[in-house]
């Protein structure tokens, strides 16, 4: 019962990574962008939730609403600024730029806010603590079952988006080759600025999670990029769907490995993570290929 | 009425210039073939006219508005359009999205994609497949056919027939001539000389970045145009 409760936790877990592994997995789709800022973007989305929260005593829910509009407007800011220029420069300037940024924003949170450790439990309400005992040892925590209901709904819509509409079909085509878009009418710069604001605004869902389920300070985002980065990975940076099933074979890896030693819950991540980096060694497909 | 000029344009590729001090002047309604050995600029006119190529001098007028600096999707929506060499369709997207990707939300004109599975009948039965899928004459249609979303009033195509078998370049200007019957404008670049002196009205020679031949194709006999076409001299 341990182990089946175990798994159960995983997928939860899973989910959350997989949640902050798509706004990742989207930029390299379709930019070909490794956005090593990634795991700060979601912090601040933390932060800005949180600011929220702290001035008007919202559900961090509300909050995240209001800082949504925010992030997506960041996104594509971002993208027009900084990311685009860089891309002109090569295939290594994005990974500086972004590298960069992510410095820059880890600084400014440290400046802002102190190096103190934040966290969003407090203010999500009854979902952060409460959970249904199913069987004896077998428990589903309301959180868990949120994040996954929520990471389903986004990779779900994400799916659609890309296989039934207009835009959808734009962001392929633009991902599969930009030079041809640009000479059948497509703006380029516009559907690249589109593809990180929803990157970003989705990182931002990723830190409120974080915020919630457990705790965050201006350093947390490499760590949550890395989590993020293997979750992309381990699903075969082939499909949306490969970075969902990647993410709850990270979380489920991190809890078994638990079973084991508490200690060597993250380790069983990373072993994963190095083991599907071997077998499938050259195999970087293509993200949004197999998404129609 | 001129509808597309070329003024003295200049490009290159680093220390390579592919297109020097070219003019031209396309007409409402003609058709224009461009012809030319490789290596000769045709490809990089093409592409500088769409907008894929930024050129290093002279300008491109399209409507009587300077559109040398516009970027390429801006110039679709203008009203020109592409057919690039190597059709460069896109490869997971199936026929009818390739298609619908090209065609802007709000200029109605009279391709759709309906129309244009009427015109190549052979995309009829493929419509629902990825195009990478295609054969060579498929995906030439759909690359055509894509082109013609925009309902463009001046179509560029750049070596439709290359690599298709012959009998599928037969198909594939049969249906062009439906698009040239009604009153398109279009500059094409054809290495079949034969084919390129019966569609065009007019026939542009280039050479080594330069125009070095232009004339009706009724007046032009072949001999002169080889000439051209070679840089040759004919003997005194």
């Amino acid at each position: 019962m341990t182990l089946i409760n175990a798994i159960l936790q995983g997928i939860f877990l899973g989910a959350f990574y997989a949640v902050l592994a798509c706004g990742l997995s989207i930029m390299f789709g379709v930019m070909r962008i490794i956005n090593l800022a990634h795991g700060d973007l979601a912090v601040l989305g933390a932060y800005i939730t949180f600011v929220i929260v702290d001035h008007t005593g919202v559900s961090a829910f509300i909050a995240f609403l209001v800082a949504l509009p925010v992030m997506i407007v960041l996104g594509y800011v971002l993208q027009l600024t900084v990311l685009e220029r860089s891309l002109k420069a090569g295939i290594l300037t994005p990974l500086l730029a972004t590298f960069g940024l992510s410095i820059v924003i880890q600084n400014l949170l440290q400046l802002t806010f102190s190096p103190d450790v934040r966290s969003l439990g407090g203010s999500a309400g009854a979902i952060t603590t409460s959970s249904w005992l199913v069987t004896n040892g077998l428990s589903v925590s309301a959180l868990g079952l949120v994040m996954l209901v929520v990471a389903l709904i986004v990779f779900g819509s994400l799916q659609l988006f890309l296989s039934r509409t207009r835009a959808g079909w734009v962001m392929r085509a633009t991902a599969e080759d930009p030079d041809a878009a640009e000479l059948v009418g497509i703006d380029s710069r516009s559907v690249y600025a589109r593809a990180t604001a929803i990157a970003v605004a989705i990182a931002a869902l990723g830190g409120l999670f974080l915020g919630i389920r457990s705790v965050f300070d201006p350093q947390s985002g490499p760590t949550q990029l890395i989590f993020a980065f293997e979750a992309v990975v381990i699903g075969g940076m082939g499909s949306l769907w490969g970075t969902l099933l990647g993410g709850i074979a990270l979380g489920v890896a991190q809890t078994l490995g638990a079973q084991v030693h508490p200690q060597f819950a993250v380790m069983a991540g990373h072993l994963l993570f190095l083991t599907v980096l071997i077998v499938r060694f050259g195999g970087g497909r293509v993200v949004l290929r197999t998404a129609r | 009425m001129t509808l597309l000029e070329v003024d003295g344009l200049d490009c290159r590729y680093g220390l390579l210039q592919a297109v020097r001090g070219v003019s031209l002047a396309i007409g409402q309604g003609e058709t224009v073939a461009l012809i030319g050995a490789n290596g000769a600029g045709k490809t990089t006119l093409m592409r500088a006219i769409a907008g894929a190529h930024r050129p290093h001098g002279g300008r491109v007028v399209f409507d009587g508005a300077d559109i040398t600096r516009a970027p390429a999707h801006r110039r679709v929506s203008l009203g020109i359009a592409l057919v690039p060499e190597g059709r460069r369709l896109f490869p997971g997207l199936t026929v009818e999205e390739n298609l619908r990707v090209a065609a802007p939300p709000r200029r109605r004109g009279r391709w759709n994609v309906q129309s244009v599975l009427e015109v190549f009948p052979l995309l009829q039965p493929r419509r629902h497949m990825v195009a990478a899928n295609l054969s060579g004459g498929e995906q030439q249609a759909v690359a055509i056919g894509r082109a013609l979303m925009s309902n463009p009033r001046v179509l560029l195509l750049d070596e439709v027939s290359l690599g298709l078998a012959p009998v599928v370049v037969d198909a594939v200007y049969r249906s062009l001539a439906d698009v040239i019957k009604e009153g398109a404008t279009v500059l094409l670049v054809e290495q079949d000389l034969t084919r390129a002196l019966k569609v065009a009205g007019r026939v542009v020679c280039m050479l080594e970045g330069r125009v070095v031949l232009e004339g009706e194709a009724s007046s032009l006999d072949r001999d002169r145009v080889v000439n051209a076409y070679f840089g040759l001299r004919r003997p005194a």
